[in-house]
């Protein structure tokens, strides 16, 4: 199944207004539904050398994955769909390259990255993500966050010890406390969600969640939702306008309608006919 | 910048910002905070401040000076350090936007937390001196706090390098302080306000059904004409406004124009026509 007519996908990305080079890294593969963003770390370059491995790893493998088999097949040991596996499966691929690059090189040692990385399919998208890039979601005119940052200022949050509010204004924004590469193994939150047509689903770097409110972003997003790339650009703008202290990085993907998988039980059973 | 804040018997008695280089302390009317009080010397101490950095000097005082409760003669004075003159106290706070800028740089990388780089990373920061040594304490204590949900962890994935191993000290540092008193910090960080000296640009209508009628332009965007037919975004920037091409097949103009894919910038009294009404963009006040 080609997913390219079902998705619209638009991305941007810049070094931002500080930064001299771009750390963050993104990936996307329309025909198969596939989008990944990296936000790299580590002296020098190797947080782009970082950043740079986790999408080609995990954007390649995937699609290997993929000619071989559907990501809605369910999985006969998790009894889940196998799209799950194959993000956790790909994602620990590319920990173990970035690892083993980080340990053999001394000029790479230390580095990450973090990681949002969306597979689409049977009316589903599964997400894995580490660390403090985030996916977000506008649906019928709400837009809200999808993942949970793996971060201390988070796990703040989350055992009250300050409000979302507060946050906003803390100091600690860049404190991650998982990330992609940084250890021999990592544990990738890994979830399925429902899509509906007319869902915009937006991946950013914290170079774009830091600088513009979520309240702004969902305001561009349904005012030029009628263009995906402006409306890329235009966030990439907003940081930048705001003081563009991190490399900023965006994917938009838009569902443009219903894409069920061919199946069912007579279906499989049947398949062979077509 | 720096302050301190003077007071007896817990009275708060006022507020003095460390705006010059030396700030003088003492009972004559010369000092710059006179302490009209038996206890305190004619001349009893001056406070250097150099960029970020306040030291507490002792002039000889004839009753001596304390700081947290040791007498002290010359001391680089920490945030809420107390400093005792006889009865009176003068509390000094140092202000979370007074981190020196190769610090606040370092707050903007993402850093990763994790158990083994703490290790390090502190024993690199006691080695850095005295300085180092209070920033591996305060890390010490964001560990203690990360430990509840976190890992027991404060290192970082950056190689722990002097410099960087301070800043990894103070970040979390950092860390551990502003989280019960977040507000108080609130207003240095975040994105800076936008549009601030700008002018207020507005649209009036010219034609249609809406004729005459005025529309300010606050918000970051504004999206004008019909969905499906054709619309523009009028976007406000640090730079001024700009207008957009969103979707349609025809393009706005301005001044009789169609303007290109790329953002227009707009003047004042500019004319535009988005799907066949005529407005005009000017700036209030």
């Amino acid at each position: 199944m080609n997913y390219s007519q079902v998705l619209e996908i638009a991305s941007c990305t810049d070094p931002g207004m500080v930064r001299s080079h771009n750390e963050d890294s993104i990936a996307s593969d329309p025909a198969n539904g596939l989008v990944v963003l990296a936000d790299g770390m580590g002296g020098y370059n190797a947080g782009e050398v970082a950043s740079g491995m986790a999408t080609t790893v995990i954007t390649t493998e995937v699609q290997q994955l993929l000619a071989k088999m559907q990501p809605f097949d369910i999985d006969a040991e998790t009894k889940a769909p196998l799209a799950g596996r194959m993000i956790r499966e790909q994602v620990l691929k590319a920990n173990t390259s970035i690892y083993q690059a980080a340990q053999s090189q001394p000029q790479y040692s230390g580095m990450g990255t973090t990681l949002v990385v969306c597979l689409f399919y049977d009316n589903k998208m599964t997400v894995g993500h580490l660390g403090d890039s985030r996916l977000y979601m506008l649906r019928e005119g709400k837009f809200s966050q999808v993942t949970r940052d793996h971060s201390l200022l988070q796990e703040q949050i989350d055992s009250g010890i300050i409000t979302a509010e507060q946050a906003k204004h803390a100091q600690h924004k860049n404190l991650v406390t998982k990330a992609l590469g940084i250890d021999p193994t990592v544990e990738p939150e890994v979830k399925e969600y429902a899509t509906r047509p007319g869902d915009v689903y937006l991946l950013c770097s914290d170079g774009l969640c830091d600088m513009v409110d979520d309240e702004d972003m969902g305001m561009t997003l349904q005012a030029l939702g009628g263009n995906l790339k402006l409306a890329a650009q235009q966030l990439v703008q907003m940081a930048n306008d705001n003081g563009g202290k991190d490399n900023v990085s965006v994917i938009l993907v838009r569902v443009l309608r219903e894409y069920p998988a061919p199946r069912g039980v007579m279906g499989k059973l049947f398949g062979w006919r077509k | 910048m720096a302050k301190l804040i003077l007071s007896m018997d817990g009275l708060v008695l006022k507020e003095i910002p460390l705006s010059k280089e030396r700030t003088t302390i003492g009972r004559k009317a010369h000092n710059d905070i006179q302490i009209d009080n038996l206890a305190v010397s004619g001349e009893h101490a001056v406070i250097v401040t150099i960029l970020n950095d306040s030291f507490m000097e002792d002039l000889g005082s004839t009753n001596g000076t304390l700081v947290n409760g040791n007498p002290v003669k010359k001391h680089f004075l920490q945030n809420n350090d107390v400093i005792e003159l006889g009865k009176y106290k003068l509390k000094f706070i140092q202000e979370a936007g007074a981190q020196p800028a190769a610090a606040a740089a370092d707050f903007e990388k993402t850093m990763v937390l994790r158990p083994s780089a703490m290790k390090a990373a502190a024993e690199q920061a006691k080695a850095a001196g005295a300085a180092g040594a209070q920033a591996a304490q305060a890390m010490r204590q964001a560990a203690v706090q990360a430990s509840g949900h976190a890992a027991q962890a404060a290192g970082t994935a950056e190689k722990p390098t002097a410099p960087a191993a301070a800043a990894a000290a103070s970040a979390p540092a950092a860390a551990a302080a502003p989280a019960p008193a977040a507000p108080a910090a609130a207003p240095t960080a975040g994105p800076p306000p936008r549009a601030g000296g700008q002018p207020l640009g507005a649209i009036q209508l010219l034609s249609g059904a809406n004729a005459g009628k005025e529309l300010e332009l606050s918000k970051p965007l504004t999206t004008l004409g019909k969905p499906g037919v054709q619309v523009a975004v009028l976007t406000r920037r640090p730079q001024g406004y700009f207008i957009t091409h969103v979707e349609g097949a025809q393009r706005p103009t301005v001044n009789g124009q169609p303007i290109g894919s790329a953002p227009h910038a707009l003047k004042d009294h500019d004319l535009i026509e988005i799907a066949g009404i005529k407005m005009e963009f000017f700036h209030k006040s």
